[in-house]
């Protein structure tokens, strides 16, 4: 669990703790599928899709593509999250493969509900597709008072949202993170071996000057 | 690097079975088997090396590659003894060989005088037990040194003037200065504070065939692959092998310790990795399984002559437990520090350390350190300004602008012994070999909170000094969760309210040691693991000094 190790205190962060719960409840998954989308990115011939349809790895593609989406830099899309997915879901557990067989059919509904023009989400415009998402998303709060809102379609969203982020930023060594775009994205440079300077403060450091004296004054 | 390495047959009675490979546990292996006993650690963990260190956080951190794993190991959690505990993950220690000194931060502050006889000086503390310790800092200052120059730490002697009394310098300069160890100093020095280059246990320079640290930006959380980290793997269990009489046995999970019909404990039970159950036979048993475990341990052992725990006459096993208060600003700055290169802290100050209870309305110390520590996936779950959307365009914008620019500020703190506070058996949860699981009771005392929130009231101005952009404290609130694991059999010359005596020997039976977190009387300010290592080293030396003179076996 992300927070347990580097940020322990933030456990008391609501909104952290249940994604870090739901993360670590599914990692081991994750780690299969990041491999999987390692070797889908290497290879020239298209990947295939062993859980997802094509026609619905066209709609994750897109839900993720709103997650992080592709501006002037890369996004979701660039770093092949749907691949990661794909493969975590065959590895996943009965019920979690639930979430996104119940998940993604109760986002369409959505779709129609609010937009009856639409048959999909990925015909959708992007502001459209946002206000769809929005009306998903129980930690921002709309989803709640929405009066159709209901637990598997939002835990869905929760566990796209929490997937597409771990498969963009992951070490692009051990998988996911295609290219590396999403380090480049963050401004994380790609190498594991760094020299000082580090950043812009350190680069005129003077170097250590001692305290002055009568550090006994300044005790509190 | 491979060494002839002992087999003994767990039905040779070997001189000693350590439990446990950490901190602790490492460093009695090494120190015992170099003075020439037959040891055998025995540790629940898997026996990983360098090789296996990757920067996968999916692998590492989610699931838990160095540490315990929450499905085969429940945990359960209340606030208070009346409480029914509910199941929730609730402690976090490392489970390899190594133990939680392969993964962890390496700040290696020393405690300081006060830390041993806080009670002499403060008096008694409202709904706590605050106590001295049977031993002072100059007792165990030799031994601080042993673990600077042994195990290898880089600091600046004399750049603290808070610093005590120290007999030798740090065999090595410190780490070179991050940007938020820069932007740290430059303002805690307009504040009129006295901030120093922090003792990390991370080489600066090439040190007993290990490498320097590489800056990789993998520090907390991950194991070193350049073995610069003075993790207990890198040094003195390799030295405890090189030793030939020392035995590292992985996967073996003990979870009873026998005793004989005199009183005097036989060996310890465990599960190896097929769930087989052995008993490796010794004269005595050192048990260094960390704050949790160890207390875990006694209470699992209970036999008739001790049916409320082995060495638990006093009822204090699992007692008295102290996490160590404080947490986490965060700040953003106009221009790239890149504080993700590198090892998690560079600076530190320590004028807080020693507060002045009249004045400030409470007990009570810490210090405040400049650190970065979040890898980018935990970064991106954790490290964003409160009220940050969660995905789409404008997350997607803060997590580009932010990653390069963050720093924290961590603010380490006391924690009061409250009797309350404790680890003990779950009465219902059971882990995957059937045996009870820990459950966590704890309750902040006032004081640790009121601390916590006066250290926050410092950060928050040295960040104003620093002219930070941003910046925002983590809210203050209760533990309900454990990562410093201390107290929970602690040091003392009272049979009723301590379990062990200054020798590390418990108080019940003659043969059996305790050595980690769990034997400190007070909590420090925030970073153990010095002080359990400089305790490890003493204890050896003292257990070895009453096994040659007899009095053990």
């Amino acid at each position: 669990m992300i927070e347990n190790l580097s940020r322990r205190n933030f456990l008391t962060r609501g909104g952290a703790a249940v994604s870090a719960v739901w993360l670590s409840a599914h990692w081991p998954a994750i780690v299969a599928a990041a491999e999987h989308a390692h070797q889908a990115a290497k290879s020239s011939a298209p990947p295939k899709f062993q859980f997802f349809t094509p026609e619905e790895a066209v709609e994750i593609d897109a839900i993720t593509s709103r997650i992080i989406p592709s501006d002037e830099t890369p996004g979701a899309h660039e770093a092949g999250v749907v691949y990661f997915m794909d493969r975590a879901l065959t590895t996943f557990a009965t019920d979690d493969q639930k979430t996104y067989r119940e998940g993604l059919p109760g986002l369409q509904a959505r779709v129609r509900e609010l937009f009856p023009s639409f048959e999909k989400f990925s015909s959708a415009t992007p502001e459209q597709q946002d206000q769809i998402l929005h009306s998903l998303d129980d930690q921002t709060g709309p989803a709640r008072r929405h009066s159709r809102s209901d637990g598997s379609s939002s835990s869905f969203f929760q566990a796209v949202r929490v997937h597409t982020i771990v498969a963009f930023l992951v070490d692009p060594d051990s998988g996911g993170n295609r290219d590396g775009v999403g380090w480049k994205v963050i401004g994380r440079e790609p190498e594991h071996i760094f020299q000082p300077p580090f950043g812009y403060y350190d680069k005129d450091y003077a170097g250590w000057q001692p305290n002055p004296p009568g550090a006994e004054k300044a005790k509190a | 690097m491979k060494f002839d390495l002992p087999k003994y047959k767990t039905s040779d009675e070997v001189d000693f079975v350590v439990v446990g490979s950490g901190a602790a546990g490492g460093i009695m292996a090494k120190e015992l088997s170099s003075n020439g006993f037959r040891v055998v650690v025995l540790e629940q963990g898997p026996y990983l090396t360098e090789a296996d260190f990757v920067h996968d956080e999916v692998k590492v951190i989610g699931q838990d590659l160095l540490t315990n794993k929450p499905k085969l190991q429940p945990t359960s959690f209340r606030k208070t003894p009346n409480e029914k505990a509910k199941p929730q993950r609730a402690v976090l220690y490392g489970r390899c060989v190594g133990g939680t000194s392969v993964h962890f931060t390496a700040n290696f502050w020393r405690f300081h005088e006060i830390d041993f006889i806080e009670r002499s000086k403060v008096g008694p503390v409202p709904g706590a037990d605050l106590r001295d310790w049977p031993i002072t800092y100059a007792d165990l200052e030799p031994y601080y040194t042993k673990v600077e120059w042994e195990i290898g730490v880089s600091g600046l002697a004399g750049a603290s003037p808070f610093d005590p009394p120290r007999s030798k310098p740090y065999p090595m300069p410190p780490l070179p200065v991050k940007s938020s160890g820069v932007i740290f100093e430059r303002a805690a020095r307009k504040l009129g504070w006295h901030p120093f280059p922090a003792p990390m246990a991370i080489l600066s320079q090439p040190r007993a065939g290990r490498s320097a640290c590489i800056n990789c930006g993998f520090c907390l959380a991950f194991g070193c692959e350049v073995g610069a980290k003075s993790s207990s793997l890198a040094t003195a269990i390799r030295t405890a092998e090189k030793t030939g009489r020392c035995e590292i046995r992985p996967n073996s999970y003990v979870h009873r310790i026998e005793m004989d019909s005199n009183g005097r404990v036989t060996g310890a039970v465990y599960f190896d990795e097929k769930r087989n159950t052995h008993l490796q036979k010794a004269k005595a048993v050192v048990v260094c399984a960390n704050g949790a475990e160890t207390p875990r341990l006694l209470l699992l052992s209970a036999n008739k002559q001790f049916p409320n725990g082995l060495a638990n006459s006093s009822g204090v096993v699992g007692k008295y437990l102290m996490l160590n208060s404080g947490g986490v600003t965060n700040a953003v700055f106009e221009h790239p520090l890149n504080d993700y290169k590198g090892f998690a802290v560079s600076r530190l100050l320590h004028d807080f350390y020693e507060l002045d209870p009249q004045k400030v309305g409470f007990y009570g110390g810490g210090g405040i350190d400049a650190r970065f520590d979040a890898t980018p996936v935990a970064f991106a779950m954790g490290g964003l300004p409160p009220g940050t959307p969660a995905w789409g365009k404008a997350f997607k914008d803060t997590l580009a602008h932010n990653f390069t620019r963050t720093m924290e500020l961590f603010c380490h703190g006391t924690s009061l012994a409250v009797e309350t506070n404790s680890f003990s058996l779950d009465p219902d949860l059971k882990d995957a070999w059937g045996l009870p699981a820990l459950c966590l009771t704890y309750k902040d005392h006032p004081d640790d909170l009121k601390l916590w929130a006066f250290q926050n009231q410092r950060a928050n101005e040295l960040l104003d000094a620093a002219e930070a952009q941003k910046k925002w404290s983590q809210p203050i609130g209760e533990s309900q969760f454990a990562v410093h694991l201390l107290g929970t059999c602690r040091m003392g010359n009272d049979l009723k309210t301590s379990v062990i005596n200054s020798d590390h020997r418990t108080h019940d039976v003659k043969n059996l040691f305790l050595c980690d977190g769990s034997s400190l009387v007070t909590s420090g300010r925030g970073q153990p693991t010095m002080t359990i290592e400089a305790l490890s080293f003493r204890a050896a030396d003292r257990i070895t000094a009453l096994a040659k003179r007899g009095e053990i076996a």
